[in-house]
């Protein structure tokens, strides 16, 4: 493809570029979805390393904000099919590596 | 001596003296041996039965109201104090108790003063007499109590969907470079939408009002065929009758046939008016034309103008209003998206299928042309030598008009004026009839281009060349009354068929001045279509709602088959032939058409000759009328009077 250098600066503009978190699917109303994905970036810089406390947070805070059951997902890797309640669920990535799926189900 | 007689009980034991003296030791307590000793509360608190630890031991045996007080208590005191009793007097004081307060009014001015607690029996004296408590009575009753109902509902869960994904890294990645991908083309875009957006701002409402319609018009050719096909599965047996059916008992009726009912085509906004005139795409065999108006002079009013495809028998594939009755049609041979319409207001119009919008092409006016009666029927000639194209068109005002279509506009000639003239010129009835004669309908010659003949509504047929606008070339004396269809043998070239509200259907040779054939339908015709298949098949619809079906080589004198397929009192207005396949259209006067399957009787051919003949059908099917009317020729002096 191209030469060592290239690569890495082509990996430091990908990781430059791809910091923002992209949301790949969701059916959340726009407020919702905006204060959720917010969350989960929050969520993800706070436990940069621990992915189970930043699902913990996740999860906890939109329990408070939206009611109960919410359940979360953070990972690199990763393949599901989850039943959710209509318009509560988000699946996004972020950092460039993470993929976090969000969903309420009672 | 009686002291001695012990009177003992008779079950009293008999103890010794030594048992007698036994000494039993009872010790008594202050427990009452009655007190139940486990009694249990429900305590609201805990929500659960506590037992009581605290007994009530006391046992009250015998219980008497005194009434005597004693002189020092404060109540004997008081007392003394209302009567004036000095207070020395009695050791006891009797007092009733209830006697006290109907005393205190007389005590009231004596006492008191004296006493400290005189101020009690002040405020006592003030108050208002109580109800006399020995003379009244309480009661109470209790009413039934509303019986308790249970009601429940249950509402639905809250709606929930299944997502499923897989992430992984590449995924990932796909994803961000597609979105930045995405972000640069939005910002180039912007870049450039920036720049014309002056340009655009015209322009992007246009695409915003087209939008929609675009999105519409790409629906709407799905939903067309959706639309079929659930038309086609709803009525599959009638696909299916009409593919494959044959009415197997035409093999032992040699003589008769029968009509298979097929579709019935109906448009609500329809009902009300008649089917005015039918007519056959030539270039698509299922779908057709009808024209709705009204015959009746009282109930004029709009018009319609529909096209039906056999494949959806439920909604017309086009529709068009107008605001006079439409009388007649005709669909141009070659180019059948041009479709001439004839008016009850007397104008002509031509539609093109292909143009949107409900308005005609082309419609004549007032200035140009304009019939004055009602036209009763248009035809399209072959496009002149200017390659324009053409029709004619006929009206009860006696005029028939050729029609051009130049450009953006109808140009008329007229052919011919059936005016008194032309009848004295034709010499034999012309003065007995009206200034004016009716033309109520014509056809014209397959082969010869200039003849064609003229039905009236005196009943009169007129042959008529295009040369001659002031003269026929022969006038038959046809019917009785208005002759409402006549059209030429689409093999033989010199036979012609007429039908008339006189009850007759006539068969010509348009040499001979006599009708060939003559059958009585016993009741007005209103059609007559000779078979696209047969020189000597043709159908015929009568207002009491029956079709006839006549082959003269099978039968000379009756129809071989006789049907109604029309509800009682509807009477059947127009009849036409498809083109290829065996079946019929029936139009009524309540909007409806039905169409109808010929069984094989109806269409039969010559079977022995089927094999080799078949290239050569026209010629077989003028052959085979000529040796009917050849049959006829020379006895038709004797045939003819009997009808």
């Amino acid at each position: 493809m191209a030469e060592t250098g290239d690569g890495k600066k082509e990996e430091a503009d990908y990781k430059r570029l791809h910091s923002f978190p992209l949301i790949r699917h969701t059916d959340m109303p726009e407020e919702m979805r905006v204060e959720t994905m917010e969350l989960c970036v929050t969520a993800c810089e706070k436990f940069a390393t621990n992915n189970e406390s930043a699902a913990k947070m996740i999860k906890e805070s939109m329990d408070k904000k939206f009611g109960s059951s919410w359940h979360v997902v953070i990972g690199e890797g990763f393949g599901f099919e989850v039943t959710h309640e209509v318009k509560n669920l988000l699946y996004m990535f972020f950092g460039g590596s993470l993929a976090v799926c969000v969903w309420k189900c009672s | 001596m009686q002291g001695k007689v012990l009177v003992k009980p008779a079950d009293q034991l008999d103890l010794s003296e030594a048992e007698l003296k036994e000494e039993f030791t009872r010790v008594l307590t202050a427990n009452n041996p009655h007190a139940p000793q486990n009694i249990v509360r429900y305590s609201f608190k805990e929500r659960s039965y506590k037992p009581i630890s605290s007994v009530d031991q006391l046992a009250i045996h015998f219980v008497l109201e005194g009434n005597l007080l004693h002189k020092d208590s404060d109540e004997a005191r008081r007392q003394r104090a209302k009567q004036e009793i000095p207070e020395a007097d009695g050791v006891l004081t009797c007092v009733e108790q209830a006697d006290l307060t109907e005393d205190t009014g007389d005590a009231e001015e004596g006492a008191g003063e004296e006493r400290p607690d005189s101020v009690d029996v002040k405020s006592g004296k003030m108050e208002r007499k109580v109800t006399n408590q020995f003379n009244y009575s309480e009661r109470a009753s209790q009413t039934l109590n509303n019986p308790p109902r249970e009601r429940g509902c249950q509402t639905e869960p809250p709606p929930r969907a299944k997502f499923s994904a897989t992430a992984n890294q590449w995924e990932i990645y796909d994803a961000y470079v597609e979105e930045l991908q995405k972000q640069e083309q939005s910002k180039e875009k912007q870049k450039t939408l920036v720049s014309k957006k002056e340009e655009d701002k015209g322009k992007k409402k246009m695409t915003v009002v087209e939008n929609p319609s675009d999105d519409i018009t790409k629906v709407a050719k799905v939903t067309k065929i959706i639309e079929r096909m659930v038309t086609q599965n709803t009525f599959d047996d009638i696909a299916q009758d009409f593919k494959y059916f044959e009415d197997a008992s035409d093999e032992f009726r040699e003589q008769e046939g029968t009509l298979l009912p097929l579709w019935k085509f109906q448009y609500d906004k329809a009902k009300h008016l008649s089917v005015t005139a039918l007519c056959w795409l030539c270039n698509y065999k299922d779908l057709f034309a009808v024209g709705l108006g009204s015959y009746k002079f009282t109930k004029q009013g709009r018009g319609m103008l529909l096209f039906y495809s056999l494949k959806n028998s439920t909604y017309p594939e086009y529709i068009f209003t107008t605001l006079s009755g439409v009388m007649c049609l005709d669909i141009h041979k070659q180019l059948s998206s041009l479709v001439a319409v004839g008016f009850y207001d007397g104008s002509v119009g031509v539609y093109n299928l292909k143009e949107e919008g409900p308005q005609p092409i082309y419609k004549s006016t007032a200035k140009m042309g304009k019939h004055t009666d009602p036209v009763w029927q248009v035809k399209w000639q072959k496009d002149d030598i200017d390659n324009n194209h053409n029709f004619f068109s006929i009206s009860s005002d006696g005029r028939v008009v050729s029609w051009t279509l130049v450009k953006n506009e109808l140009v008329f000639t007229d052919i011919i004026r059936l005016s008194v003239e032309g009848s004295i010129s034709n010499g034999q009835e012309g003065m007995q009839l009206p200034a004016m004669a009716c033309g109520t309908s014509f056809d014209f010659h397959q082969q010869i281009d200039y003849l064609f003949l003229i039905g009236t509504e005196e009943g009169k047929i007129h042959k008529c060349s295009k040369c001659y606008s002031s003269q026929f070339l022969e006038t038959y004396a046809a019917h009785n009354m208005a002759v409402d269809a006549v059209k030429w043998n689409q093999f033989h070239p010199k036979v012609f068929i007429s039908c008339s509200s006189d009850w007759t259907v006539k068969i010509w040779d348009h040499t001979i001045k006599s009708p060939m054939f003559t059958f009585d339908l016993n009741a007005p015709v209103g059609d007559v279509a000779w078979s696209p298949y047969s020189s000597t098949v043709f159908a015929a619809v009568t207002t009491d709602g029956k079709v006839h079906v006549f082959d003269l080589s099978i039968n000379k004198y009756e129809a071989i088959c006789q049907q109604a397929v029309a509800a009682k009192k509807t009477k059947l207005t127009h009849i036409e032939f498809n083109p290829v396949y065996p079946i019929i259209i029936v139009g009524d006067d309540r909007g409806y058409v039905t169409s109808l399957k010929l069984s094989p009787n109806l269409r039969r051919k010559p079977k022995e000759k089927k094999g080799q003949e078949l290239p050569k059908g026209p010629e077989v099917e003028v052959a085979k009328m000529e040796k009917l009317l050849s049959l006829l020729r020379e006895p038709d002096l004797t045939v003819n009077p009997q009808n």
